[in-house]
């Protein structure tokens, strides 16, 4: 058996479960007696409801509740005063069902139960509502003039904020970037079940199990150990499922009112505006540089929005404060109050619209001062992170500018805009850069060894995609030196051991440090246990003698040696489990850990009609020591599907009048289909970062969006010389 | 789901019968239209009428002509050798229509009676003349990138959005249907109607009519013909603008040309007299260019779709190019 190491293209411990639909999801849990739970929305963006009449659906066949404002059951944690100590989203959550205010379209005013799905949605056709309409304002561009600082941002300012004006070379533009949705194949989904009045039991589609423990047992005043978070497996979720949503909520109030377990499913036209979305932004950018190219100043005002009740905000300064070395800065982040819903989380959130901007706005002063756009990049590398001159914990981004650019072919690039072309098509070749912060959160992992010799591994963290349930079973692997089917990774249960939520980029260097040291923890465990008992063949043998091999520990000196279920058998154990609690040591504060990628991007634009065809894409990352280069790559090859559609054709289009989307569904709401889609040849350094993790790996999920936007905006501006700088890239701005 | 009635009928009298019954009952064939208006609560209707069992689904050679099933898939007319061959305009024009697994569902029939995928139309909250006559077109001064910019009325500013029936209006197909009083056929461009006063209604039919097939005369246009259709997407998108082009050229001269565009109007849009113009001139460029400013005449945009004025000529030039072999 080849001994598995990390970095290894192994294939996902879950794949064959996936495509052969045994895998379940949380609309899945057929549970005995379970009910079908659909949602009543809002038609207006504000105002109260001025009358409810759910009579014809509750006389409706196989309706077995609705559920309103006037009879919802009592959320305790609805009453609670509002607490912004550690909250992640500042303000007053939505209270679902809570009295008759609108405060956004699609707000779910309603649930409808009834014992078959085809009749839950019948009754919540049923259900008549009538409204008080209020003065609304969904419009960010209509409203700057309102903008605030919110509660938890500072202006970050240095050297002389005012230096780019007297720039010698000096680039000004405003970028604007629509709403987006996160929009993942499996739409928000619960399945709830109370065991008595004391306990509930969720089958959530969820990022992250403690945090709907948590705010499931603050909402429904449970001991914690009683509200049990099952992220079975996920569609998708991008940042959408990173908090408790209406659904949730409703699934387990409809299950304490019917006595029944109630799964509800969001149709597509809810997810728009209900449970996250990216917010647009209007960004106004200023960069100033010498006659040579180095970076003098930068001003970057970001205006983006938020709903009416909560102040949520995104990083979209941050790509823009330590990409680049530049003595002077001023930036600046507001936010305006919308008759929204609260946006969320959504991939890269912030750095993947404030890096449109900088990343444009270096490709147009390439272009003021006759310079190629890599090399502008490359002479203003930053040696440590310029926000706070901290040394970085590593960067190879001029590797991967290096790699790039030479995979790419770059050199073949004429630098004159509108000067390639392939018949009908215009060619333009592109480029960007990319930086993502590195984090690391405290986890905990548990194993267990097992009479046969293998292991159970066990992690609250949910895998909604990237892998992580194949990288924690590899590192287990080849920490304990066993072959895959070996080690028995559980994973997406709030029972199993802490861990945080899986976004941010930081689940393989969180996580992964915790079952990297767990598993060290169980080798030591199973060294003294091997030394320590008369009999056995390794008795009293020094430390300093002993080494693993695979899964048996051997004496340097002698020929003994004892493999792992020999050391349970020697003390008559069944089993050995071992807990370790992971952070980060104090070294994290002292390095800026980041991130970086170079994307380089080939378009075609079509003189006629202005069609964009995206031809070929490298990306260059630098994500530290890559863990499974299979599901690495997949986690690239997803950021750059994203990217061209938020480049070329992602909007949520709302019509400001009614405040309402008008293309909340997959047919109008365009995300790229297969054609779209080029080859992706992707690069990594596989360098190891010797601070952030013991197994030196960087977090891969988002770095390659970051700037990605940009080098598609940039090629196109070198296909037809027209700098678009109002996302998407379709082709009416074209012609 | 809002119950309604389920019928099957085997015979094509039955089936007009069986609609002419109810006074909301609505036939159904693939449902890949019908089915989403309905989800979204769009039309409610109380019966459907399947009429999948319906002997409608054969294309044959006839003299002077093919003849289309109205029950022939989308896919099946796309795929066959005698449309491949005689009306590749044709076959084009549904290929770049929806998804492969949709065109595996649609109908000849029930491609032409699909609805417009106005964002107005398809949300209840929203006003819309169409969905429901008197509530205004929110369109109108709306979002309205994807509208009428030939043909609209203050009622309505929709589009038609069907590929096929771009090219079957080229073709000069024309639509047999059956109904109570009997059968008749109607030429293809006249089967669509403009909105005018009475946006709610997309066509000519009459209550209780079936389309039972569609005849495309012999014509000289297999060799030289192209369906353009510019959109944000490279497949499974509706079209911004569309263009069936086809030509009939004889020592670089052009004898007889069929023009008509997609995208821009409540019908499928022909261009008699663009066709007028580039009879007997030369295969150019400059003819091309002329052709499309006569297409153009009388356009007018609003809002949000100005871009379509400069998008049309651009695609009518390059398709009649692509027809003529000369990109």
């Amino acid at each position: 058996m080849r001994k598995v190491v990390m970095g290894d293209r192994l294939d996902r411990v879950e794949g064959q479960l996936k495509v052969t639909g045994v895998a379940r999801y949380a609309a899945e849990y057929n549970l005995p007696g379970v009910a079908h739970g659909v949602l009543v929305t809002s038609s207006i963006p504000r105002g109260r409801i001025s009358k409810i009449d759910t009579k014809a659906a509750e006389r409706a066949p196989g309706v077995l509740a609705v559920v309103t404002h006037e009879n919802a059951p009592e959320v305790p944690g609805y009453e609670a005063s509002v607490n912004n100590e550690g909250s992640r989203v500042y303000g007053q959550e939505f209270r679902l069902f809570y009295d008759d205010k609108i405060l956004h379209n699609f707000q779910p005013v309603a649930l409808v139960v009834a014992d078959t799905y085809e009749r839950a949605v019948h009754g919540a056709f049923l259900v008549s509502i009538g409204y008080e309409k209020e003065l609304h304002n969904t419009s960010l561009r209509d409203n700057l003039d309102d903008a605030f600082t919110p509660a938890d941002q500072k202006d970050h300012k240095r050297g002389r904020p005012d230096a780019y004006k007297e720039a010698p070379v000096l680039v000004e533009q405003e970028y604007h970037t629509p709403i987006q949705v996160h929009n993942p194949m499996e739409t928000h989904s619960t399945t709830a079940l109370w065991e008595g009045d004391k306990k509930v039991k969720v089958y959530n589609k969820t990022q992250a199990t403690k945090i709907s423990q948590k705010e499931i047992s603050k909402a429904f005043d449970l001991e914690k150990e009683n509200v049990e978070a099952h992220s079975p497996f996920v569609g998708g979720a991008f940042g959408s499922s990173s908090r408790l949503w209406p659904q949730e909520m409703a699934a387990i109030m409809g299950a304490k009112v019917t006595g029944r377990p109630v799964k509800v499913m969001l149709m597509r036209d809810q997810v728009f505006n209900m449970v996250g979305y990216r917010p647009a932004s209007v960004q106004y950018f200023s960069v100033g540089a010498t006659a040579e190219g180095k970076l003098l100043g930068i001003a970057h005002h970001a205006r983006g929005f938020t709903s009416r009740y909560e102040q949520f905000t995104e990083r979209l300064l941050d790509p823009t404060k330590s990409m680049y070395s530049c003595p002077n800065m001023d930036t600046s982040y507001k936010l305006v109050s919308l008759d929204m819903s609260t946006p969320c989380w959504t991939r890269g959130p912030g750095e993947t619209s404030g890096s449109f901007a900088l990343e444009s706005a270096m490709d147009e002063l390439a272009y003021a001062l006759k310079m190629d756009p890599l090399e502008l990049r490359k002479i203003n590398y930053a040696e440590k992170d310029p926000e706070n001159d901290k040394p970085w914990s590593s960067n190879y981004l001029l590797q991967c500018y290096e790699r790039g650019a030479e995979r790419f072919g770059w050199s073949r690039r004429n630098p004159e805009p509108r000067s390639m072309r392939e018949g009908e098509w215009l060619v333009g070749l592109g480029m960007a850069s990319g930086i993502y912060k590195a984090a690391r959160d405290r986890a905990e992992a548990r194993v267990k060894l097992l009479a046969d010799g293998s292991v159970l591994l066990r992690s609250a963290v949910a895998d909604v995609g990237p892998g992580s349930a194949t990288i924690f079973t590899q590192i287990a692997a080849d920490r304990l030196g066993l072959p895959m089917e070996k080690v028995r990774f559980e994973w997406g249960n709030s029972v199993f051991p802490y861990a945080p939520g899986q976004f941010g980029s930081h689940t393989t260097a969180s996580v992964g440090s915790a079952v990297y040291e767990v598993c060290t923890d169980l080798k030591q465990r199973l060294q003294e246990l091997a030394v320590n008992q008369p009999g056995s063949p390794l008795y009293g043998a020094q430390a300093a003698d002993l080494f693993f091999e695979g899964n048996t520990l051997k004496t340097k000196t002698g020929n003994a040696s004892l493999r792992y279920a020999d050391v349970l058998e020697l003390h008559a154990l069944k089993e050995l489990e071992v807990s370790r609690e992971s952070r980060g040591g104090p070294e994290l504060d002292e390095f800026s850990s980041k991130s970086f990628c170079a994307n380089f991007v080939e378009v075609r634009v079509h003189a006629a009609t202005g069609e964009v065809r995206v031809a070929k894409v490298v990306s260059a990352v630098d994500a530290g020591k890559i863990m499974n280069h299979k599901t690495a790559e997949s986690q690239v090859y997803g950021s750059v599907v994203w990217g061209i559609g938020i480049a070329l054709m992602e909007e949520g289009i709302i019509d400001h009048r009614f405040g309402r989307h008008l293309n909340n569904d997959l047919a109008d709401y365009h995300v790229p289909i297969n054609a779209d889609v080029p080859d992706i040849d992707v690069i990594f350094t596989d360098l190891e970062d010797p601070i952030v993790d013991p197994m030196g790996a960087k977090g891969i999920g988002e770095i390659p969006l970051i700037g990605f936007t940009a080098a598609i905006a940039n090629a196109v501006y070198h296909a037809t010389g027209k700098r678009i700088t109002k996302l998407p890239i379709t082709p009416d701005k074209l012609l | 789901m809002i119950p309604f009635q389920y019928v099957r009928p085997k015979q094509q009298k039955a089936a007009i019968d069986a609609l002419a019954r109810d006074n909301n009952a609505m036939f159904i064939a693939g449902g890949t239209n019908l089915l989403d208006l309905m989800k979204r609560y769009v039309v409610v209707p109380q019966k459907l009428v399947d009429i999948n069992q319906l002997p409608l689904h054969n294309i044959e050679q006839l003299n002077g002509g093919i003849r289309i099933g109205a029950l022939v898939t989308n896919t099946a007319l796309a795929e066959h050798k005698l449309i491949k061959e005689k009306y590749p305009l044709l076959s084009q024009a549904v290929v770049s229509g929806a998804s492969a697994q949709l065109r595996n569902m649609a109908t000849v029939g029930g491609n032409m009676m699909q609805r417009t995928r106005c964002y107005y139309f398809y949300d209840t909250a929203l006003p819309c003349n169409k969905r429901e006559p008197g509530t205004g077109c929110g369109a109108l001064d709306g979002v309205n990138r994807m509208h009428a910019i030939f043909g609209f009325s203050d009622k309505c500013i929709a589009v038609h959005p069907s590929d096929m029936s771009v090219a079957l209006a080229a073709l000069d197909a024309t639509v047999q249907v059956s109904g109570p009083k009997g059968e008749r056929s109607i030429a293809f461009t006249d089967f669509h109607r403009l909105p005018g006063e009475q946006p709610e209604k997309d066509t000519n039919l009459h209550k209780n009519e079936l389309i039972t097939s569609v005849f495309i005369p012999d014509a000289p246009f297999a060799r030289n013909a192209c369906y353009l259709k510019v959109r944000e997407r490279a497949s499974f998108a509706f079209a911004l603008v569309s263009v069936a082009a086809a030509l009939d050229i004889s020592n670089n001269s052009i004898r007889e040309a069929r023009l008509a565009m997609g995208g821009v109007a409540h019908k499928p849009w022909r261009l008699f007299k663009a066709e007028k113009t580039l009879k007997g001139m030369p295969v150019s460029e400059a003819s091309f260019r002329q052709a499309a400013a006569v297409a153009m005449e009388g356009a007018r945009a609003f809002e949000h779709n100005a871009y379509k004025i400069k998008m049309a000529p651009e695609t009518i030039v390059h398709a009649l190019k692509t027809a003529a072999g000369i990109v």
